[in-house]
């Protein structure tokens, strides 16, 4: 279970996180809706520790993300995420992006390693490009291969930010195709997205973000047909 | 040979100062590489109290007259009483010089990885030094190599200037030989001319090569 | 082991000061000099690079590949030694007797061929930064000006020009410093007016080595903070965008 704790965050004079809270359940698919800039990635840096907070507390598991004594890098092998640039390690195969943290982190021999990294990548359709260079991916690839690799290291939640925003609209397809598979599969993910009609089909539950505060939380049906608030109602409005 | 009352003898005088010309090159590229690669993993992400005076000293070191530093290492070891031997200073100094440059170097290589990539390596749960090592040398080092092979250039014709102190390179054996035969300068000094081009050319070649063939990939 | 025999005087050596300012002046002169011809030549060589007749690039790239691969020091030696021996040369081909003529060829001062050999030097790595500041600015820049009505001349003069000096102007401003430190080398040729050179002369005097050159070090890192944070205000002033 992840929760978060009226989460706090600025960066300078910009406060970007006013105060937010929710939780999400193992098995549950969260997905969070809003505009450009309302602090949605930032929630998603912050619940693995890529960015520390000013106030209020996260935790995973009931490990408190930002306190002193935990181990970050133990805590990331549970919280895979994928990112909108789909940061594929330019110097490393398609294989040997998968298997790198499986060596380094966890030890494997290179044997059990490409095993385990071969059974994510033919599971997200790249089990014919284990030997080439992410440069001759399409951005679509690259990105299944962002979610195989982090599938690879069996984490117990995925979080996805914003990973089809820098696709070419015909590749968009083919990532929520794999993350489709693994909602279905039981896979527990918050998801920041801008694909309304993928959240509303997937997600158990939807949260609206705006100016740094979570405005309005609930089923998709809920929140897509009959919004409580008028900001819901205006972004959707925008959006749809 | 060539007509000329340069001897055999007088070559293999300059070709000898070539060898120590290439060794003094070695020993400094060596010191000052490791020295580069610490000291520009610290100027990439410390804090301005450590990143301040660091930047300073190599700053100087760079702003200084290479001639002048030569002169005044050799001068202070000889004060504190180290007695070390000419060679040993000319490398020392080149070596401390060749860090600074190649501080900068690696600090440009190593802001020149994006900072989403190496995001994305420690939400893979790599720890810090993981993400330096699998990561982001790799990566830096295509920034890297190229500007590290012009270095290394710049070095060996730098070594011309450990003639201050007493050391007898490439340089300072054609010299000598010159002032014994004035009228064969031009000659003794094309045939120097060719020993650095001989190794100079091939190399800078190679790196504009491979900078060449690494921005093609990106 | 470190058994200090040695009283510093640091006196002496700020006693010398005024001789050692008016040192550094000539060394700031040969850099000056010696950039404004590397400018200048530079240009030429990077134009004549791109040239039509195969005579003109060849004497272009030999210049730029042993300004490139040799050191510093070898082409002030090329000046200060070379250019006598080939004036020699010459000379005894025609049967001239320049000595005759009361004009010794066989001596090159040496403030000049500092000043050439590092001219020299200059030029070569200039005219490559010159090549790469045209490279700099793309083809469509001139069409987009020519498409706006302007001439050839003025497309270059007021849009690829100023351009192309933000590209190398940086580049410009390392190799000023480099003339700078590059002039101690007169030292070699027996260059005594400029700072090392007056340096060498005070230490021959009183052995006070390590102060003398110490303070030589100051006064040569001072004058290249000048040279940089004057650059760097240039550069804020002219280049906003």
């Amino acid at each position: 279970m992840i929760e978060i704790e009226n989460v706090k965050k600025s960066f300078g004079q910009l406060e970007v996180l006013k105060g937010v809270s929710m939780t999400v359940d193992r098995g549950e698919v969260v997905s969070v809706i809003g505009g450009s800039g309302s602090g949605k990635s930032t929630m998603l840096m912050c619940i693995n520790g890529l960015e520390p907070i000013d106030e209020g507390r996260i935790l995973v598991d009931g490990t408190e993300v930002h306190a002193k004594d935990t181990d970050l890098n133990k805590l990331r092998r549970n919280i895979g995420i994928v990112f909108q640039q789909w940061n594929a390690f330019p110097h490393l195969t398609v294989l040997e992006n998968t298997t790198l943290a499986l060596r380094k982190v966890l030890g494997k021999s290179k044997k059990d390693a490409d095993e385990i990294a071969i059974k994510q990548l033919e599971h997200v359709g790249l089990g014919d490009k284990l030997k080439m260079y992410p440069s001759k991916l399409s951005g679509g690839q690259q990105q299944r291969m962002a979610i195989a690799r982090a599938l690879a290291m069996e984490p117990k939640y995925m979080l996805f930010d914003e990973v089809t925003s820098a696709l070419d609209p015909q590749l968009v397809g083919e990532v929520l195709d794999t993350m489709r598979l693994l909602a279905n599969e039981g896979m527990t993910m918050i998801v920041v997205t801008h694909e309304m009609a993928f959240a509303r089909e997937v997600s158990n539950r939807v949260a609206f973000f705006k100016d740094g505060l979570i405005h309005e939380i609930g089923t998709p049906a809920q929140l897509f047909e009959s919004p409580e608030r008028p900001e819901t109602a205006d972004f959707l409005k925008s959006v749809l | 040979m060539f007509g000329t009352s340069i001897t055999w003898g007088d070559i293999s005088f300059m070709l000898s100062g070539a060898g120590l010309t290439l060794a003094i090159t070695f020993w400094a590229m060596l010191g000052g590489t490791l020295a580069g690669l610490v000291f520009g993993v610290i100027r990439a992400q410390s804090p301005w109290y450590v990143n301040y005076p660091l930047g300073t000293v190599l700053d100087v070191l760079r702003s200084v007259p290479l001639l002048i530093q030569f002169i005044l290492f050799n001068s202070f070891q000889s004060i504190i009483g180290l007695n070390m031997n000419p060679f040993v200073v000319g490398c020392a100094v080149l070596a401390a010089y060749t860090a600074a440059f190649c501080t900068e170097i690696v600090r440009g290589g190593i802001l020149s990885v994006p900072t989403t990539t190496r995001r994305a390596a420690r939400s893979l749960g790599l720890t810090y030094w993981q993400d330096l090592r699998e990561i982001v040398l790799p990566l830096g080092t295509r920034v890297m190599l190229p500007s590290w092979i012009g270095l290394t250039l710049g070095v060996m014709k730098d070594t011309a200037l450990v003639y201050a102190i007493g050391v007898i390179e490439l340089l300072r054996s054609s010299q000598i030989i010159i002032t014994r035969k004035p009228h064969e300068a031009l000659v003794i000094l094309a045939i120097a001319g060719l020993m650095y081009f001989i190794v100079s050319f091939p190399v800078s070649r190679l790196g504009a090569h491979l900078e060449r063939k690494w921005r093609e990939n990106d | 082991m470190f058994d200090i025999n040695y009283t510093f005087h640091w006196n002496q050596a700020f006693r010398a000061l005024p001789d050692m300012l008016a040192g550094a002046w000539i060394t700031l002169q040969i850099a000056v000099l010696s950039m404004v011809i590397g400018i200048i030549v530079g240009v030429v060589l990077a134009l004549a690079k791109q040239s039509r007749f195969v005579a003109a690039r060849g004497f272009a790239t030999t210049w730029i590949e042993i300004a490139r691969n040799t050191p510093a020091l070898f082409q002030v030696y090329m000046i200060y030694f070379g250019i006598p021996a080939v004036l020699q040369l010459v000379a005894s081909w025609f049967d001239i007797d320049f000595r005759a003529m009361g004009i010794n060829i066989f001596y090159l001062d040496s403030y000049w061929a500092v000043l050439v050999g590092i001219a020299f030097n200059n030029a070569g790595y200039l005219a490559e930064t010159f090549r790469g500041g045209l490279r700099a600015v793309p083809d469509t820049q001139t069409r987009a000006a020519r498409s706006l009505g302007f001439g050839p001349f003025d497309a270059f003069r007021l849009i690829v020009l100023p351009q192309m000096f933000r590209a190398v102007f940086h580049p410009m401003t390392n190799q000023m410093v480099w003339a700078i430190l590059m002039t101690s080398v007169g030292i070699f040729v027996g260059l005594n007016i400029d700072l090392t050179g007056v340096t060498q002369e005070l230490n021959a005097r009183t052995f006070r080595t390590f102060e003398f050159f110490a303070l030589a070090a100051a006064i040569y890192y001072v004058i290249a903070k000048i040279v940089t944070s004057g650059a760097r205000l240039i550069a804020w002033r002219l280049f906003r965008y």
